[in-house]
């Protein structure tokens, strides 16, 4: 089928909205992608006509809801190639999912001196979680360094990834500048020590083809919001066999099988991952997202944010007195583009583009290790999904260009 | 006048700039951090006192032009200040963003009232007021 782009912007009832009287420019996906129809009508109707607790009830409804719920795993396995639908743990986002990890997987594994690998370009999602670890069990953190561009640094990897790793995390695309890593060469060394890697996948899942087995990813997580989704369903995939190693992290309904007054024995996956009445209607629509995403195809998506990302950079790049950051080898990127006007903070124009309609991100993005190695205090970040296109760029030119003319006095260069 | 016009006037831009009263002080009488941890604004004042009179005062901080041109305006305002008058130009610059009073600053403090157009960006109230509260720290101990 051919990428309609046309088509897919009118699935999405919000980008045809006004924005401080403009039309809105969206330019902030890497945040939270926008929600088709197909999943506001499918919550809608959960709510409207289908609404029921999960996995207890005999009733009709209830059995609807578990049935529809229990469809969505088995849809979420399949988008990520998994082997079967019980690896896959619902959560309430990747946050979550990497501190179940960190608790479950982490606490039972991971002992005084050993060590974690993370990278300088690390979301706080999947460092704080580690730091934390570390601290209880005095393991020890370690961090592939960058190389100028905010590619990886590997030339060291095999004194950095050594037979005391344990665990190596690290993103598959930085929410920050783009960067697709090169997993193949850290996932062939941690396989050599024996250490176990999890795959940060909140920025990967949502624009690149994925396959979790094909690639050997141990344990991979990510949320549902950014990949067209509702907010609070977070994902996390583990390898049958960890996932049958890793104790129970929270204790409480739905994860028991006997339950006596001093003691308990815990369900079978993925129940035993999943206390309490989960995000259901989440669940339900994230799966009409998926379906959505497979509707249009992946690699389709990955075509047209690649196109959009020559375009954009291009004309950054025309406009003159920018930094940009990030590797131009399109081949390592998302369609993600950092930016700042030395002098100008990007807050300061993140506020003059929201008056034009024009949403981006400005700040640090969750990742300071990331602004201490280029000494600044945040980036202007415009990222872009499927639904996003060249007058989207043009826009954004158009608002840099009055940022420049209020802020001419103060810019360097 | 657009907002962001009205907002990002001469009058911050040249604080912004060029701000008033910007250093570190030795051995102040007070000292206070502060910190807005979303965005990562920092200001970090030092006042000197000769007996109630703001003797000296200055500040140093990293951050957007909203809160840097913020501490400049409130140094500049402050210098030579008693600490009730401090108090009370505290309590009208707050007002004025947080509670949408009217500003009947005097005519001295002028430059104050060009930061009522933050009022218009609720995000952005955080910055202007970043200043103010870290000297409601300082001069409340």
């Amino acid at each position: 089928m051919s990428f309609d782009l046309e088509k897919i912007r009118k699935d999405f009832p919000i980008l045809s909205t006004q924005m401080n009287g403009k039309p809105l420019v969206f330019l902030d996906s890497a945040a939270s992608s926008q929600k088709p129809k197909s999943v506001i009508d499918t919550i809608r109707k959960y709510y409207e006509a289908e609404n029921a607790n999960i996995h207890r009830g005999v009733y009709y409804l209830s059995q609807k809801a578990t049935e529809k719920y229990e469809m969505a795993r088995i849809k979420t396995s399949r988008f990520i190639g998994a082997a079967c639908a019980k690896v896959v743990i619902f959560t309430r986002n990747t946050t979550e999912s990497i501190n179940l990890v960190a608790q479950s997987w982490g606490r039972t594994n991971i002992h005084e001196g050993d060590e974690i690998v993370l990278t300088e370009l690390e979301h706080h999602s999947n460092l704080v979680p580690w730091q934390m670890l570390a601290q209880e069990k005095q393991a020890v953190l370690k961090f592939i360094p960058l190389n100028q561009d905010s590619t990886l640094d590997l030339t060291n990897l095999d004194e950095i990834i050594t037979e005391r790793v344990k665990l190596v995390a690290l993103a598959q695309m930085s929410n920050v500048t783009g960067t697709i890593h090169d997993l193949s060469a850290i996932i062939r060394r941690a396989r050599e020590v024996g250490a176990k890697v999890l795959i940060d996948g909140a920025q990967g899942i949502c624009h690149l083809p994925t396959n979790v087995q094909k690639e050997d990813f141990d344990f991979y997580a990510f949320s549902a919001h950014k990949m067209l989704g509702p907010t609070g369903v977070g994902i996390l995939y583990a390898k049958e066999e960890i996932l049958d190693t890793m104790p129970p992290w929270m204790g409480g309904g739905d994860m028991i099988s006997k339950v006596w007054k001093d003691k308990s024995t815990y369900a079978d996956l993925p129940a035993r991952l999943e206390a309490g009445t989960p995000n259901i209607s989440g669940v339900i629509g994230f799966g009409a997202a998926l379906e959505y995403l497979e509707s249009v195809g992946m690699q389709e998506i990955r075509n047209h944010e690649l196109e959009l990302l020559q375009y954009a950079l291009d004309r950054l790049e025309d406009f003159g007195g920018l930094e940009l950051y990030g590797t131009n080898d399109l081949s390592k990127r998302g369609g993600v583009i950092s930016f700042n006007f030395p002098g100008v903070h990007p807050h300061d124009v993140g506020s003059i583009l929201d008056e034009e309609g024009i949403a981006i991100r400005v700040g640090h993005h969750c990742a300071q290790p990331f602004m201490d190695f280029k000494g600044i205090a945040g980036t202007c970040r415009a990222s872009f999904y499927l639904y996003n296109t060249k007058e989207d760029v043009d826009s954004l030119l158009v608002g840099l260009k009055k940022v420049k003319e209020i802020f001419g006095r103060v810019l360097k260069r | 006048m657009s907002l962001s016009d009205s907002l990002y006037q001469e009058v911050l831009l040249d604080h912004y700039q060029n701000p008033r009263h910007h250093g570190k002080m030795e051995h102040s009488d007070l000292h206070q951090e502060g910190v807005n941890p979303l965005c990562g604004d920092e200001v970090e004042l030092f006042l000197k006192l000769d007996g109630d009179i703001i003797s000296e005062i200055s500040f140093v901080g990293k951050g957007c032009s909203i809160s840097q041109a913020s501490a400049s305006m409130l140094t500049d305002s402050l210098y030579g200040k008693t600490i009730s008058e401090a108090k009370s130009l505290l309590h009208q610059f707050k007002g004025m963003l947080l509670e949408d009073k009217v500003p009947n600053f005097s005519e001295e403090y002028e430059d104050l009232e060009s930061m009522e157009a933050v009022k218009k960006i609720p995000a952005r109230i955080k910055c202007a007021t970043l200043a103010w509260n870290t000297l409601e720290k300082a001069i409340g101990k």
